[in-house]
């Protein structure tokens, strides 16, 4: 349970898709002149990384990953299929995006056009297959943290194109230089951004480094105690040794 | 030069400045801004997508009158993917240690928005030669604006060039580091790639007041 909760903050907050990786930069740039279209592709986004993250980890666990294919038969442990892994994560990407497409326009209009006229866009959005990506290079171990990976890396996303759209709102009254209006100020206030998230790094570092130096300091500790017991004892016995003569 | 029109020597040039993939039209951001904190990794990744980008237009202008419109997407994404592989393959093959340091971002060569754009754009209403040029030309814009950021991010970052110290040794203190210099290791960090591009597109504009946008 506490893994799935690590693993949550830190997708969203630390390994946030666009402030520390840049993944899906160019819709999160093209899409972000309003708030209320930056929150449909913003949810489309976590929609389709949820459903697509999980179904590649299924892939790569069961078909293409070194020795996957065990499961078919001894014969078939030593393939590695790993080098179709582009070609396969982004056809199950581009299918699913249709399927999905498809099924929401049946069972939900009022989803659908919310989020309808952003998801062909999302097929060749790198967040997705960005994930999948990642997923497979990080080494994520079960089904149920692959989901959740997927999840909170399109919350993180949706996050920062949600703060980006409301500045870009904001800013269209303020006074920019000529020649960075639009698209240069953008860029440097993401930048600004995301050395604002980089602070989020010390919840991790900050958790993992205490104990050690603990640690360490307690080893130190016992190693100069045992040093000046010796010594204690070194000079008792030469003062004994003195007093004896 | 009969071998190149003169529309064929424009569509080679002007994504270089004024049509520049990177400043201009916004795509392929992503890989622009993540590989940039060494040269050399910004050069092999250059390659890499002029590779793809070049073969992939051929491909796509040949096939342009047999691919039906609706499915055309996912035939784009097979081409791209297969050609990514190779070039995946290849990089693993004979520079292990910098497939590495790309990691994930060669894959995401598939889904660069500039390699889908250019299909979309002119791949499917050109022939092949001219498709090959507009590749090559959107590529080496794309590049261009890489191996600037790569430059200032890896010279400022850590004094060096393609791994050379030009700026002199900073443990021994020799070049500019006996003067007091010291290295900015902020620019390493991923911020400074977006806040550098951002500069760029500064300079671009204040030089061409004809790209400035409204707001």
């Amino acid at each position: 349970m506490l893994e799935h909760v690590e693993l949550f903050f830190k997708s969203i907050f630390i390994d946030n898709m666009v402030f520390a990786t840049f993944l899906g930069m160019c819709s999160y740039l093209a899409v972000s002149k309003k708030v209320t279209t930056a929150v449909g592709l913003g949810a489309a986004v976590i929609f389709v990384l949820a459903v697509t993250v999980p179904l590649n980890w299924l892939l790569d666990q069961y078909l293409l990953r070194d020795g996957a294919l065990a499961w078919l038969g001894p014969e078939y442990a030593d393939y590695n299929l790993s080098f179709l892994s582009f070609i396969l994560f982004i056809a199950t990407i581009a299918t699913m995006v249709q399927l999905v497409e498809i099924v929401v326009e049946k069972f939900s209009p009022a989803l659908y056009n919310s989020l309808g006229i952003f998801l062909p866009l999302i097929a060749v959005n790198c967040a997705i297959l960005g994930g999948s990506l990642f997923m497979q290079s990080r080494d994520i171990q079960t089904l149920g943290l692959a989901f959740n990976y997927g999840l909170s890396s399109g919350i993180g996303w949706f996050l920062a194109i949600l703060a980006i759209a409301a500045i870009r709102e904001k800013i269209r009254y303020s006074n920019v230089p000529a020649p960075l209006r639009g698209l240069g100020i953008t860029f440097i206030i993401t930048g600004l951004m995301a050395i604002g998230f980089m602070s989020f790094g010390g919840m991790l570092t900050g958790g993992d480094e205490a104990p050690k130096e603990v640690e360490q300091n307690t080893a130190q500790k016992v190693e100069e105690d045992k040093i000046i017991e010796e010594t204690k004892e070194n000079t008792v016995s030469y003062n004994n040794a003195i007093i004896n003569e | 030069m009969a071998l190149l029109s003169k529309k064929d020597t424009s569509l080679i040039l002007d994504p270089l400045a004024d049509n520049n993939p990177i400043t201009i039209q916004v795509l392929g951001i992503c890989s622009a801004l993540a590989i940039t904190a060494e040269l050399k990794a910004s050069i092999v990744m250059a390659l890499s997508v002029m590779f793809v980008l070049g073969m992939g237009n051929v491909v796509i202008s040949l096939m342009r009158n047999i691919i039906p419109s609706k499915i055309r997407i996912i035939v784009q994404l097979v081409v791209v993917a297969a050609l990514v592989i190779m070039v995946d393959q290849v990089l693993k093959a004979f520079a292990y240690e910098l497939s590495k340091t790309l990691s994930v971002f060669v894959g995401l060569i598939i889904t660069n928005c500039i390699i889908m754009g250019r299909f979309e754009a002119f791949a499917l209403a050109n022939g092949p030669w001219r498709s090959f040029l507009d590749g090559i030309g959107n590529s080496a814009g794309y590049g261009l604006i890489l191996i600037i950021i790569g430059f200032f991010r890896e010279l400022l970052g850590s004094g060096t060039l393609l791994g050379y110290k030009v700026l002199g040794d900073p443990i021994e203190k020799t070049g500019l580091y006996a003067i007091g210099y010291e290295n900015n290791g902020f620019m390493l960090l991923s911020p400074m790639a977006l806040i550098v591009v951002g500069l760029i597109i500064w300079v671009q504009r204040s030089r061409n007041k004809a790209l400035i946008e409204e707001n």
